[in-house]
């Protein structure tokens, strides 16, 4: 599905990847953790095409990125942060990245999922932090591509939203999709991930499933797992 | 590039701004009219008044939405879209809306004013059509300010100051120059100079189809045997649109190699 080799990456003085390997295979849900900084984002955004690499190859779908763009209609991307313009109202953002994919999506089922009808002809400068995560949540999953890479998924939804989020997820692994997804979150993590991808200071440290991961560390719970990782080094 | 031109035009249109610019003109176009009664006059004030105004809109205008819109810009970059199409699309949308306020704003008074029936129409269209010039040259400007400059700040800063420098320092500095070496003959540098600023080349080619360019002596004989002429007129308007597509591309070599 996604190929990467030798990227390298970096900010000014800030040697933010150095040297990432990886494969990533179709029809599974793979975590990428890390500390804060360890550039989780800036690999899911080589990966999109937002930040250029300084060396290095990534391939989607057995083809290099490099100066491609049609890739992207196979990706679908949830943002760290929900920026939104914010002079738009929901309904209007939603038809026009429909329009701009040239898709039409499956949104209503999401909406009501999510309860955003109230919210619909609102402007999104107007919107809460949460709500505005569930129609980030309703753009990123509306659209049919076969990969999806949620950048911090979870952040300031309600349990309900919660709950509604980890059955999304699911079905979308049922239906053959690949998904990245960071988080912070352990408990989530270990209750969708088939497998964790750890990167610390630029490198891969550990990639395999969760049952690897508890072994490698001597430890019973995921959370434990990772701080010993982060410790070790 | 048309979707992103489309909604970054509707984006504008909406916006308050847009409106009070045109009705500026509208106002101006009208007041203009009414205390000059002569369309000819109008037209030279206008001028005037263009040759200053349109610039500085266009480079504040041009690093306030690029800054406003790094939402819309992230939001596009997931997207299957290229990146020259996003730059592109936006740059257009302001350029555009700028001009449409500029030609409706204008246009609007001297329609009602008699324009269509008068000889003065051939001044007033080369006059709508610097000011065009004027907004591409001086938005894709500030986009290549505004690129290059993540600090907001700064990239206002820069944006004033090359519009202070291109309306009111470059003139100073020419000026100098002249005085200075007086004792030259100073024709052909005179015309380059003036060439190699967009306000000042904007300002000479109104001034000489206005028949007013007696007014400026000698040197306005020598610059009627160059501007006033077809080839004059034509290598102006190539210059002009030297000043669009130079900005342009470098702001797509820029877009290209950006991270965000």
């Amino acid at each position: 599905m996604i190929q990467i080799a030798g990227l390298h990456k970096k900010f000014g003085k800030n040697d933010v990847l150095k040297g990432i390997d990886l494969n990533i295979d179709p029809g599974k849900i793979y975590a990428i953790l890390g500390p804060n900084g360890s550039g989780k984002t800036t690999l899911i955004k080589s990966i999109l095409g937002m930040v250029i690499p300084d060396k290095g190859s990534i391939e989607v779908l057995g083809e290099s990125i490099k100066k491609g763009w049609k890739y992207r209609k196979q990706i679908d991307y949830l943002p760290q942060i929900a920026n939104f313009p914010g002079n738009l109202k929901v309904e209007e953002l939603m038809a026009m990245i429909k329009d701009l994919r040239n898709d039409k999506g499956e949104a209503e089922e999401l909406i009501e999922i999510f309860a955003l009808q109230p919210h619909l002809d609102k402007k999104l400068a107007n919107l809460s932090g949460g709500t505005k995560q569930k129609v980030n949540l309703v753009i990123a999953f509306m659209f049919e591509s076969q990969l999806l890479i949620l950048d911090e998924p979870n952040t300031g939804l309600d349990p309900n939203a919660l709950i509604q989020l980890k059955a999304l997820i699911k079905k979308e692994k049922e239906k053959g999709k690949t998904l990245l997804i960071t988080s912070h979150v352990m408990q989530f993590v270990e209750e969708v991930a088939d497998e964790v991808i750890y990167l610390l200071e630029g490198n891969i440290y550990f990639k395999g499933t969760l049952t690897e991961l508890m072994e490698k560390t001597q430890q019973t719970n995921v959370e434990h797992a990772v701080a010993a990782l982060t410790k070790k080094k | 590039m048309g979707k992103v031109l489309k909604y970054s035009f509707y984006d504008l249109i909406r916006s308050r701004w847009s409106y009070i610019y045109f009705l500026f003109y509208l106002a101006l176009g009208f007041v203009l009219l009414f205390l000059n009664n002569d369309l000819s006059k109008a037209v030279i004030t206008l001028m005037n008044i263009i040759i200053v105004l349109v610039p500085l809109i266009g480079t504040i205008f041009g690093t306030m939405y690029y800054y406003n819109s790094k939402e819309f810009t992230e939001l596009l970059l997931a997207q299957p879209i290229t990146r020259s199409h996003i730059f592109l699309g936006q740059y257009l949308g302001v350029a555009g809306s700028l001009s449409f306020s500029l030609a409706l704003g204008l246009g609007i008074p001297f329609v009602a004013y008699g324009l269509l029936k008068s000889n003065a129409i051939f001044d007033f269209t080369l006059l709508l059509v610097t000011g065009v010039f004027l907004t591409l040259i001086f938005t894709a400007l500030a986009f290549n300010i505004a690129i290059s400059n993540e600090n907001k700040i700064k990239g206002f800063g820069y944006a004033v100051l090359l519009w202070l420098f291109m309306a009111v320092i470059y003139d100073g500095i020419f000026l100098l120059s002249l005085i200075v070496f007086e004792e030259y003959p100073l024709d052909t540098f005179s015309m380059v100079a003036t060439a190699f600023n967009p306000i000042d080349l904007s300002r000479t080619l109104i001034l000489l189809k206005l028949d007013i360019s007696a007014l400026l002596g000698y040197t306005g004989a020598v610059f009627r045997k160059f501007f006033g002429t077809q080839i004059g007129f034509w290598i102006s308007i190539l210059v002009l649109t030297l000043w669009i597509v130079l900005p342009i591309l470098r702001l797509q070599y820029k877009a290209n190699r950006k991270d965000f």
